[in-house]
């Protein structure tokens, strides 16, 4: 009795030292990261200032926060946001619809799958980017070419990774359906897609960001609205304040739409 | 009587890329209603082919395959798939065929009672403990209704002590039912005490070497676990043992 009312006061100390421990170096983390932003933003503030760089092409901090103010009271920045996050969208759900049932079509016939697994694997290889050029002429200057540049990023990767995941399901719960007298149809129904629905989840995660970065290459050569419109022709006039503003809201967008599908996953998981 | 199965000369082949592996030769048994055969044979010798074979699931080579009864299979492991809850779990047979009407879901209710897995219908089968989980699998099999259960190994997954009270709970259940099985295992113990009639297959391609009629003395009535106290069972086993060894 004696010795545990000595050892538990230690043992105690020792928790409340390694929590406190743990905290201090989460505090120390957090307030690093602190220091490199305010670091960054200050200096490029006081580089600009003191005319160590030339504010002309490189603006700075303050020049952007007045750009951002003064579109923001006229509403062109959120019609440039909205446009670019409704084509990634657009995107990015006809990818997941587009690359599941695709996926689904391969499954349900193998030979089909064999025949154009070489297709399929040059395509993800090819930097989709050459691909922008075809699409402004076949598809003209239009949203029509953004979103579709936007797919086209994402949907090969799609559909392999789906593919992949779908072939891979264990063969005995295949055999179960069998034995319980189901046809390919079941099988596809009650083990397939179900077993697959954290694979396609986890696939939206990545896909987000590439149908945003395919978006903006789109606009990048045809559009006349959007981020990646702004950041071409702020650089075609030299207006660097609208790139440099239009790549910082894209830094945050891309984060808040990750953040987001990781949100996703993290409940579709927790329901798991 | 009238068999439920009946198999004659049955010759079935594998074919991959590097050969074919002949795997059943000749097989002739049959199976009569009521009866549990239990088939035995040396690991890798085609047990579960023949089964595959029963259930249709692929055709034989040349010999001829009479079922006239529904049949049920019971593979290896449970198989519950986790994405659903065990009562839909039970219901998958019955919603494939398009059957869940609402009897049959108050029979699935009336098994999951009877089983003890009332408490957990709703559960997801990772919750369940091994003999639960079997236990599961078997009312998903009974569901259909059949007349004649295909068991693969059903008990293999299993811990001992569970092994022997599961193996207690299916034979009940099939003896009340009034149902055939084939019980395939490499058990020896197993087959004795849960089977009427054992065949020993040999080494593949599999045709049967021997056939055991199980007759136990027994003042109890009979469960697998009461057949292993009858004086006759270590005579049988050390028989089929020899076979095996031959």
């Amino acid at each position: 009795m004696s010795e545990s009312t000595i050892l538990y006061p230690v043992s105690n100390t020792s928790r409340e030292e390694f929590l406190a421990k743990k905290k201090r170096q989460k505090q120390f983390i957090t307030g690093m990261r602190l220091f490199i932003l305010i670091f960054i933003l200050g200096g490029w503030e006081i580089a600009a200032r003191c005319h160590l760089i030339d504010d002309f092409i490189f603006s700075s901090p303050t020049r952007i926060l007045k750009v951002m103010v003064q579109m923001a009271a006229d509403k062109s920045l959120f019609y440039h946001i909205g446009i670019t996050i409704g084509e990634t969208l657009i995107s990015f759900i006809l990818v997941l619809i587009l690359g599941t049932f695709i996926s689904m079509l391969l499954w349900w016939c193998h030979s089909a799958a064999d025949i154009l697994e070489p297709y399929l694997v040059v395509l993800n290889s090819l930097p989709k980017t050459a691909l922008a050029p075809i699409l402004i002429v076949w598809l003209g200057n239009n949203m029509k070419t953004i979103i579709v540049c936007g797919v086209t990023m994402a949907i090969f990767s799609t559909i392999i990774n789906l593919y992949t995941a779908f072939i891979h399901i264990d063969s005995d719960k295949l055999l179960l359906i069998k034995t319980l007298g189901g046809t390919r149809k079941d099988i596809l129904r009650y083990i397939v897609l179900p077993a697959s629905i954290s694979a396609i989840v986890s696939n939206l995660k990545v896909n987000i960001g590439l149908c945003l970065v395919g978006v903006i290459i789109g606009e990048f050569l045809a559009a006349n609205a959007g981020l990646g419109y702004l950041i071409i022709y702020g650089s075609q006039v030299f207006r660097l304040d609208y790139v440099m503003l239009s790549i910082i809201i894209l830094c945050i967008l891309a984060m808040i739409l990750y953040q987001l599908l990781a949100f996703v996953e993290k409940r579709y998981h927790a329901k798991h | 009587m009238e068999p439920l199965l009946d198999l004659t000369d049955v010759n079935y082949t594998y074919q991959t890329a590097e050969g074919e592996t002949p795997a059943v030769k000749d097989l002739s048994f049959r199976v009569f209603p009521n009866h549990f055969l239990g088939i035995i044979g040396p690991s890798g010798c085609g047990k579960s082919t023949i089964l595959s074979l029963i259930a249709g699931l692929i055709q034989p080579n040349s010999g001829k395959i009479a079922v006239s009864a529904e049949i049920g299979y019971m593979l290896q492991k449970d198989h519950l798939l986790d994405w659903l809850s065990i009562r839909d779990n039970i219901s998958l047979g019955l919603r494939i065929h398009h059957k869940l009407t609402p009897e049959k879901e108050k029979w699935s209710d009336k098994m999951l009672e009877e089983y003890g897995l009332a408490p957990f219908a709703d559960a997801r089968p990772g919750q369940l403990s091994g003999g639960m989980r079997q236990r599961a699998a078997l009312i998903r099999t009974l569901a259909l209704s059949p007349r004649m259960l295909l068991l693969d190994e059903p008990f293999s997954a299993l811990d001992y002590q569970t092994r022997l009270t599961v193996s207690d709970d299916i034979y009940r259940i099939l003896r009340s039912q009034q149902m055939s099985a084939i019980l395939v295992t490499h058990d020896i113990s197993e087959a004795i005490s849960f089977c009427d009639r054992i065949i020993v297959l040999t080494k593949r391609p599999a045709s049967v070497k021997k056939t055991f009629d199980i007759h136990l003395t027994l003042d109890k009535e009979r469960t697998p676990f009461e057949a292993r106290m009858a004086p006759e069972f270590k005579d049988y086993f050390n028989e089929i043992w020899g076979e095996l060894n031959v």
